[in-house]
């Protein structure tokens, strides 16, 4: 198919139909409101499709438990605060290993915040975010072409690991519109997934809950997670390298906010400063082993992030004190300039005497 | 010899964990005796709440998902939509339906959502040790109205069949209580009415059941069969709040 010009909110709806979505349940806050209103032109009326505009971010997330439950592929989105109120939907879902796919365009935090783009909820997505312990996988995309491919990955993993999947985006990549090729075609039917509940028809019936008054068999459960986790890192964290292989100085950065560290480290190699990046796509799980190998070599690293520093703490836990790190952030919803990000480099590599 | 009295093939072969003198049990004879009778066992999905009914799965011989607590309407529409062909119930208590869960509950019943709650009104939160519930009575004793609830603190007894029954979706919500041979008798026909108005894809369909607890009420069993007649249903008044099924528009 050939290229379209799309925001990054409908390119996420429409990539969520080609990877076979067959529910989606939203509620409206912006600025993720294009993608609820995608689905409801592009999946309600799509036969054995269902949208539901929901009354709650609390009742969105436990339809899409419910459709999960019986087979479908199913998704919800929002941003922040309503991602907060999910939180508990999102436990449910991980204790119960349904596939399910929640996308956060994020804005500023913490409270109301702003609706402007922000990586605020870095904290939250990485952690599990809701009560109890467990994991999600956390794809971190930084453009609207990305957007896309990962929303369709985002399907596939969550089906293969019986995992919610989160993709974090926000305000900006949601808002903007750029160029993007969608490389699949919708399925005309999806396999029904084993241990779906549709009524007991030629089988046992079938029980699907967390609660347990034995804690022996909690703890099973936890380690029958913990175990999957172990398998998700070892096979899935992925991350992209850019010009790291002579740099003296490597930046650290993820989404949106690596795009534009991106642009910054081309103006400053053409300046003749040697630096590179490294960006998460998988934020969980991170990308650890690469970041050590790294410190193998280089020993300056600039954690950038739209947030008052929250990956750098995955980073600094990374590097196990090996290697010196700073950090530059943007928090509240302010999107940094290519230019701002090339003073604090530029300054950076001087201060460590890297020229 | 002709067979009057046996167990639901879809009642499972485990003893009743709930108290003596409890409704629950009861309620869930009630239930897989219809789901046999109806020839529903393979196509049924229940949804039990947190509460002391979260074991619900252990006796139900169907399909069962838990949900969290008081969001049962919201899981049961994700499920019916994914799937309609299934036959859903929740199963859930005055707590989770008539307080947590309320906007859930209002919302799924608006939009029509062809799925069947069955709601236990027992005036308390059980399974947490008998603190006051939405529906708790006036000058009712709990662990947290040791005083008796007061309406000037605690606000009133919430009706809540009757406010589903003002949203247009509803299609049938009846109240029933299972203190009586003759009201468990018309507690099995409302819900069998219930699990009609779904398949017959009608829109929301609600049974309030007033069930006794006796150990949170603190009474023996019998009196809490009495303390329904005398005091509950002086303010949850049995009997069909809505019925629209059969007629053309449920408008």
């Amino acid at each position: 198919m050939a290229e379209v010009l799309m925001t990054g909110n409908s390119a996420i709806g429409e990539a969520a139909i080609r990877a076979g979505c067959q529910c989606y349940f939203g509620y409206p806050i912006t600025p993720q409101n294009e993608l609820t209103e995608y689905m409801a032109t592009h999946l309600s009326r799509k036969k054995g499709c269902s949208f539901i505009q929901a009354e709650s971010e609390i009742s969105a997330i436990n339809m899409v438990f419910g459709a999960s439950l019986a087979g479908a592929r199913a998704m919800t989105s929002s941003s922040g605060p309503g991602i907060s109120l999910k939180q508990e939907g999102i436990s449910y879902l991980a204790a119960c290993e349904l596939p399910s796919v929640i996308v956060n365009m994020s804005r500023g935090g913490p409270g109301l915040g702003s609706i402007a783009a922000s990586q605020s909820d870095y904290f939250q997505a990485t952690r599990g975010g809701g009560h109890g312990d467990y994991r999600t996988i956390v794809l971190a995309p930084s453009s609207v072409q990305e957007l896309a491919d990962l929303t369709h990955k985002a399907f596939d993993l969550a089906d293969e690991y019986c995992i919610p999947v989160i993709i974090l985006g926000d305000g900006m990549l949601g808002q903007m519109m750029e160029p993007v090729e969608f490389k699949h075609e919708a399925p005309e039917e999806l396999a029904i997934r084993s241990g779906a509940l549709r009524g007991a028809k030629g089988r046992p019936s079938r029980i699907v809950k967390t609660f347990t008054s034995n804690p022996a068999e909690l703890e099973e459960l936890n380690w029958s997670l913990f175990r999957r986790y172990q398998l998700i890192k070892k096979r899935e964290t992925t991350c992209e390298t850019f010009l790291v292989e002579d740099a003296e100085l490597i930046v650290f950065a993820f989404g949106i906010a690596a795009r534009i560290a991106k642009g910054a480290i081309r103006t400053a190699r053409a300046r003749g400063l040697k630096v590179g990046m490294l960006r998460p796509i998988t934020l969980w799980p991170f990308p650890t082993e690469k970041i050590r190998e790294l410190v193998k070599r280089t020993k300056h690293f600039l954690v950038f992030e739209m947030n008052m520093g929250q990956m750098i703490e995955d980073v600094q836990l990374a590097l196990e004190g090996k290697g010196e790190v700073s950090f530059y952030g943007r928090p509240g919803g302010i999107i940094p300039t290519p230019n701002e990000v090339v003073r604090v480099v530029s300054r950076l590599y001087y201060q460590k005497g890297l020229n | 010899m002709k067979k009057v009295y046996t167990r639901p093939r879809s009642l499972k072969r485990n003893p009743f964990h709930y108290c003596p003198g409890c409704g629950h049990s009861v309620i869930h004879r009630v239930m897989t005796e219809l789901i046999d009778e109806m020839n529903l066992q393979d196509k049924a999905v229940g949804i039990p709440p947190p509460g002391c009914s979260v074991f619900a799965y252990h006796y139900f011989d169907v399909d069962m998902a838990e949900s969290a607590h008081g969001r049962g309407a919201a899981v049961a529409t994700g499920m019916k939509r994914a799937f309609p062909e299934v036959i859903v119930f929740t199963y859930q208590g005055d707590g989770d339906l008539a307080a947590i869960g309320t906007a859930e509950t209002i919302h799924a019943a608006n939009r029509g959502e062809c799925i069947t709650a069955i709601f236990i009104n027992n005036a308390v939160y059980g399974m947490t040790g008998g603190q006051m519930a939405p529906t708790t009575l006036l000058d009712q004793k709990t662990t947290t109205t040791p005083y008796g609830r007061d309406k000037k603190i605690e606000g009133y007894p919430i009706k809540m069949s009757e406010i589903v029954a003002l949203t247009k979706g509803a299609v049938y919500i009846e109240r029933v209580a299972v203190n009586s041979p003759s009201n468990i008798r018309k507690t099995k026909k409302a819900i069998r009415k219930a699990f009609q108005v779904q398949i017959d894809n009608l829109g929301f369909s609600l049974v309030e059941i007033l069930s006794p607890c006796p150990t949170n009420w603190k009474m023996s069993p019998l009196e809490s069969w009495q303390w329904i007649d005398k005091e509950m249903t002086k303010e949850f008044p049995l009997g069909v709040i809505k019925d629209m099924a059969g007629k053309k528009d449920a408008d």
